[in-house]
């Protein structure tokens, strides 16, 4: 019995391996266009410096450490900008939504009907392999931009366990990210076509993320509207960890939260998977 | 003889509203679609407004003495919105399908058409409904314009000749960001696959979309007299807007000289893109077929 089930362990394990595997050697045969895109990725931050130093001079506190907006100084601001960047790194999942939708339009979902394969945990093996091939080439960028701006870091490193809540909540923000997208592509099942669900959806993560600026500017009703929403902990929640913005104590109940958001999540996309198939009806070739 | 006097060339304005119709025949096709996507950038829109507007919470005006206030900087947000929104109703999804073109070797079909391959390439499709940013960017420049109209000290003084500057500067900018479009487009030949080339544009006039003045400190000179005179993106959209917003009075000296350089940048961009799309072509190789 034992043996049995070890053996179907070992293969299904195996069997993910190849996934992965596949995935990932698919990604990495472009990497020439990969390296570029990290690399022009990096652009917009240096707008964002140029925008923040005007703004912060016409405060009249640039140059200073302790001049402060909002409670962040002008090097927090850069700071800032480049940790969203490396959340957005492992929260943003380009086309996920599109491709499961589209595939369910085009009747393509049926492979995985009749493999024993399970869609969701398919599509998340393949955007790990994603993540791994794009930090695999984009890691020297990623450090040289990040060495170069090592200035604007002016509290250093932050202590041991700052540093384990931050991977962590990178980590987390992967799943979410993943999860959210995953599940506006699977409401494909009922309209076909999300292209300007996803839109909507991609205005709102890109405005209360915290990519577009610190979630601190906002004014105060919608602080605390956007503070209850889970798109945060796409870009805002792990750099504002890293720059202390989160007190150790509010730290792992808002960890917390996000995982009570991820579960959820979970939930919510097993549901709408399973009841998606109940009405699917196989388009296509 | 009557045939004898057909002309050789086909009638380019005609083909091109021929293009035009069949776009809007198509959009109209999808009408819920076209509402929504019209409906979509304008909430993009006031998002972007609404960045600003966070900024301007905190700030006055962007950098010390720009003269970029709230309602200047809302008529530079507004030019732009103008300029993208055309680039993006004629270019964008031409040289989209360009490159994809190029790629799956679609391109053959131009080729063999009696007319010019890149006029054909460029003004296939018209995406009616990112016009809809148009009319939004001359809703924001209205209203910003009333407010500086109104305002206390240097209140803005309407000028006729800007009704003929302003269009002429924005075709300027236009020009400027098709060759710069058109160009990364048929870097798919060489490339073979280009799909950072959305990424590519958007990082490259991301410059565009700020005052010039932000770059002039520090390791910021560099970046502006590359993206001034090398790949002049800067002056797109700062020059309309800054004809039209009149941030600072009296002018600074270097306006008019940059002004005319905008004109010269417009021409040589587009014959750069000439240069570039005739390369594309000779280095084209079908694919399948």
């Amino acid at each position: 019995m034992t043996n049995v089930t070890a053996a179907s362990g070992f293969s299904r394990f195996s069997c993910w391996w190849m996934i992965f595997r596949i995935a990932l050697e698919e990604r990495l045969a472009y990497r020439g266009d990969f390296a570029l895109g990290t690399l022009m990725r990096f652009l917009p931050i240096i707008t964002q410096i140029f925008l923040w130093w005007a703004v912060f001079e016409s405060v009249g506190i640039s140059g200073s450490t302790t001049g402060r907006l909002a409670g962040y100084t002008f090097p927090d601001m850069v700071a800032y900008y480049l940790l969203s960047m490396l959340g957005r790194a492992f929260s943003s999942m380009p086309g996920l939504a599109s491709t499961v939708a589209k595939q369910i339009r085009d009747g393509e979902i049926k492979k995985f009907l009749i493999q024993p394969i399970d869609m969701v945990g398919f599509l998340f093996l393949g955007r790990a392999a994603h993540k791994v091939a794009y930090y695999t080439v984009s890691t020297l960028p990623f450090a040289l931009v990040f060495f170069l701006c090592r200035g604007y870091f002016t509290a250093g490193w932050p202590p041991a366990e700052t540093l384990v809540a931050f991977c962590l909540a990178l980590l987390m923000a992967f799943a979410l990210g993943y999860l959210l997208d995953l599940c506006i592509g699977l409401i494909g099942f009922w309209f076909l076509e999300v292209s300007s669900l996803l839109f909507v959806y991609m205005l709102l993560n890109f405005f209360l993320s915290g990519h577009m600026f610190p979630l601190d500017l906002l004014p105060e009703p919608w602080h605390t509207i956007v503070d209850y929403l889970p798109f945060k902990y796409l870009a805002y929640f792990p750099a504002a960890i890293f720059l202390g913005k989160v007190s150790p104590d509010e730290l792992w109940q808002q960890l917390g939260v996000e995982c009570l958001w991820l579960v959820g999540l979970i939930l919510t996309a097993r549901m709408l998977y399973a009841r998606g198939l109940k009405r699917y009806s196989g388009y296509g070739g | 003889m009557m045939v004898d006097a057909k002309p050789k060339h086909p009638n380019y304005w005609l083909v091109f509203l021929t293009f035009a119709r069949n776009s809007l025949v198509r959009d109209m096709m999808f009408r819920a679609n076209f509402l929504l996507e019209a409906v979509s950038s304008l909430s993009w829109a006031i998002m972007n407004v609404g960045f600003y507007w966070i900024i301007f919470e905190h700030a006055s005006s962007i950098g010390v003495n720009t003269g970029w206030g709230k309602y200047e900087f809302f008529v530079f947000m507004g030019t732009t919105w103008i300029i993208n929104s055309i680039v993006q109703a004629f270019f964008m999804p031409n040289s989209e399908e360009f490159s994809e073109l190029i790629r799956t070797g679609g391109l053959d079909f131009a080729m063999l058409k009696p007319m010019d391959t890149q006029f054909l390439v460029s003004l296939r499709k018209v995406n009616w409904s990112s016009l809809s940013n148009l009319l939004l960017g001359c809703v924001l420049l209205a209203i910003s314009l009333s407010h500086l109209m109104h305002r206390p000290e240097h209140p803005w003084v309407f000028h006729p000749s800007i009704l003929f500057l302003y269009p002429i500067y924005i075709l300027c900018g236009v020009a400027i960001l098709y060759s710069l479009m058109i160009c990364l487009a048929a870097t798919s030949v060489w490339l073979g696959r280009n799909q950072t080339l959305y990424d590519f544009w958007f990082y490259i006039t991301n410059f565009s979309r700020y005052p010039m003045e932000i770059y002039s400190k520090g390791w910021g000179l560099p970046l502006l007299l590359l993206f001034t005179f090398i790949i002049p993106v800067l002056v797109v959209v700062n020059v309309p807007a800054r004809m039209l917003a009149q941030p600072l009075s009296p002018r600074a000296s270097w306006e008019w000289p940059l002004a005319g350089f905008t004109l010269l940048a417009a021409v040589l961009s587009v014959l750069g893109s000439r240069w570039v799309f005739t390369r594309a072509l000779r280095s084209y190789r079908s694919a399948s077929s």
